[in-house]
């Protein structure tokens, strides 16, 4: 018999003469207290993300690609890596050549066996769209796909995400719920909190152990 | 003592280990100051004691239904996550996981891995195993790799060098990578951040542990802070998840509880920076993420747990730490003493299941039954009991069948003929005063050493009268004195 078998069958043999417990799932201890008036919901989402070493800026939709240009500037960064095959790559790529603005635009538009390198070392920044967030745990969804990889929310020290302030949800179960997650999920899904920390020693908080020193937020009021 | 003691010249036993932990001064304290942090960070994220308490049966609730029908949830998993295109392989042992997980990075000719922290990796002794055949297997959480540096095992399951202090850590990295010493912990970190980011970029295969399956998605869910887990299971070709049997839930939405359980429990964080959903490896259009997803599915005594209804509970555990955050006897000997990967009260109910109550006799009675571990317990495993439970198991006769591997180990016959006498002189009346006078009359002749009672207490001399007697007396005396009795 196969390990399969084996384990199997150990584990049918405990089971005998038992049945399935029911499903008594209550959700409302996993909702009710993490419910938020809409008007709280941004600020719920901003406290808890600052406390964790983020940075959050709550703009006009229009006013984004600036807005980034500026982060940039200030941190005098040479680069920024972007999802050209995103609504919102589009608008950053014509904004930078209208703006004749002077970082580099890095498309990641190749498999990143290509430019692992590059990427590893050479990349500053980068822009990524968002799913969503979370306001209970002050989260970000990341639903990465072939236009907008994996890998740009981790290896460039500074990450900027936008959001949508209507796409801010109460907890992560109404989240779930909403998106229909069950119904289909992408290779790799994400909830983000923060930039990179550990407290391995001597648990003092360090961050950017591994993944980004920097998470900035933009939160896009649809007006 | 103030040196550290590395736990390869560890006395081999529980009590030798125990001995020179607490004779270690730096050792009790940089434990003693972590887990009054932890216990207090703990604290804070529960706020509302009538919300944990819900959230705790509810995660106890999800568990357990998991475990009622975990046969059909382990296939149904099976059957999802290779709908999704990922490899499950199933392993009775740690040899044949590790045989399993050593046959896919040769079939890549991969002589290079890194690892997110896993604790089933460490049960497997991936380490040793793969480097016996020329592959070096990197350690990428922070701790992890301080921990693996030193030539160390992990002392927490959730913070692995919590036992080392920033002085230590530092004359580490100056001596091993041989940079400036420096006792800045952030500078500290970026040097680990700089050395690992090479290997993560040249590794061949990455491996990661798992904190749930979702049956119902054929999802793989990784909680972590430092982003070494989705580096290692992101940037290398292939990703090889390694779990024990007893992780996956039947849903999506179970994890919603399970999570806030684990993150707060362990590190009192609402949620931890990243929470890392893998379903699938990379589709043919997309620009990164690994080309093979494996999942090795261990047993390693899980099964042998599973079949007593009772001491099916520890499979339950969704290794938080805080039971040994909170154990009295955990916070004074730390990790190494326990000589096993698991430490602390989760330890002493689920090592014996893994290696055999024989191998670790002294596990469930190293604990002063206080109860603050079944407390803290998220999914409301009731360890004391399980502690008695094994105690029971470990002195059964080996006439008896032993339920747990290697049970009866503490058997002695000794033992067994002296509480048959003690019983034999309490049921049978004329018996007990024979005693009872010879003891009275003889106390004197009591030996000065009754084996581990007189390490710490002077041995106990009998009265020269019993209680009865002198009571017996003193009513004697009230009725000469004309009193009523
Ligand atoms: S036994 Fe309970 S408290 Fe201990 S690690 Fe497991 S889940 Fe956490």
């Amino acid at each position: 018999m196969s390990a399969r078998d084996n384990i199997l069958s150990k584990l049918r043999a405990g089971l005998e003469g038992t049945t399935p417990r029911p499903d008594q799932f209550d959700e409302e201890l996993v909702t009710q207290p993490w419910q938020y008036a809409p008007e709280d919901r941004i600020e719920r989402l901003r406290s808890l993300m600052e406390a964790v070493h983020t940075e959050v800026h709550t703009l006009a939709a229009a006013n984004w690609p600036a807005k980034v240009q500026e982060l940039l500037e200030n941190r005098r960064l040479a680069n920024l890596l972007y999802a050209p095959g995103t609504g919102h790559g589009q608008q950053l790529a014509e904004f930078w050549a209208e703006a004749d603005a002077e970082q580099n635009l890095l498309a990641y538009d190749r498999p990143i066996e290509e430019w692992k390198e590059e990427l590893f070392w050479q990349v500053d920044a980068s822009i990524t769209g968002t799913a969503g967030a979370i306001a209970a745990t002050g989260s970000l969804v990341l639903w990465p796909d072939r236009h907008e990889p994996r890998l740009m929310s981790l290896l460039p020290p500074l990450h900027i995400a936008l959001l949508k302030a209507s796409e801010i949800e109460d907890n992560l179960y109404t989240m779930m719920e909403k998106q229909n997650w069950s119904a289909g999920l992408p290779t790799n899904l994400l909830l983000v909190s923060g930039p990179s920390k550990t407290a391995d020693i001597e648990q003092v908080l360090a961050y950017g152990a591994h993944g980004p020193k920097e998470l900035v937020v933009l939160i896009l009021e649809d007006a | 003592m103030n040196q550290r003691i590395p736990v390869t010249e560890l006395t081999s036993s529980f009590r030798g280990r125990a001995t020179e932990a607490l004779a270690d001064g730096q050792l009790r304290n940089n434990f003693r100051v972590a887990m009054d942090s932890l216990m207090q960070k703990r604290a804070d994220a529960f706020p509302d004691e009538q919300e944990r308490e819900g959230l705790r049966e509810l995660g106890n609730h999800i568990k357990a239904r998991a475990l009622s029908r975990l046969p059909d949830l382990l296939e149904q998993l099976e059957a999802k996550l290779t709908e999704n295109g990922v490899h499950v392989h199933w392993a009775e042992t740690t040899e044949e996981a590790n045989r399993i997980v050593h046959a896919i990075i040769e079939s890549k000719q991969g002589s290079q891995v890194v690892k997110g922290k896993s604790m089933v990796s460490e049960e497997m002794e991936m380490n040793d195993y793969l480097a016996d055949r020329d592959i070096e297997c990197l350690e990428s959480d922070m701790g992890e790799y301080i921990v693996q540096l030193d030539g160390e095992k992990p002392s927490h399951i959730i913070m692995p060098a919590i036992h080392k202090n920033r002085r230590q850590v530092s004359q580490l990295f100056h001596s091993k990578l041989g940079v400036e010493a420096t006792e800045d912990v952030n500078e500290l970190i970026q040097i680990g951040r700089r050395t690992l980011r090479k290997k993560f970029l040249e590794a061949d295969v990455g491996v990661s542990g798992v904190n749930f399956a979702i049956a119902e998605t054929g999802t793989l869910l990784l909680v972590e802070n430092e982003g070494n887990g989705r580096m290692s299971t992101t940037v290398p070709p292939v990703h090889v998840a390694v779990t024990g049997i007893e992780k996956v839930v039947g849903n999506l939405r179970d994890v919603v509880p399970l999570l806030s359980l684990l993150t707060r429990s362990a590190l009192g964080q609402p949620i931890t920076t990243y929470v890392n959903m893998i379903s699938g490896p990379r589709k043919a259009d997309e620009l990164d993420g690994p080309e093979e997803v494996h999942l090795v599915l261990l047993d390693n005594g899980r099964s042998g747990a599973f079949a007593d209804a009772q001491l099916r509970q520890t499979l339950n555990c969704i290794r938080c730490g805080a039971c040994m955050n909170h154990c009295p006897v955990y916070t004074r000997v730390g990790g190494h003493t326990y000589g096993e990967v698991y430490p602390g009260p989760i330890g002493k109910i689920v090592t014996p299941h893994m290696v055999g109550l024989d191998h670790v006799p002294d596990h469930p009675s190293a604990s002063s039954l206080c109860g603050a571990c079944g407390e803290v317990c998220p999914v409301k495993i009731p360890i004391p009991e399980l502690l008695q439970r094994l105690r029971q198991e470990n002195v059964k006769s080996p006439d008896e069948p032993a339920v747990v591997q290697g049970g009866g180990a503490k058997y002695s016959w000794k033992e067994r003929a002296l509480w048959r006498m003690w019983m034999a002189l309490n049921t049978r009346p004329t018996l007990y005063k024979c005693f009872l006078w010879a003891a009275t009359r003889l106390g004197k002749l009591t030996p000065k050493n009754l084996g581990p009672w007189t390490e710490n207490h002077t041995a106990p001399v009998p009265a020269p009268r019993s209680l009865h007697d002198l009571a017996k007396a003193h009513l004697n005396a009230g009725q000469n004195r004309g009193e009523q009795p």
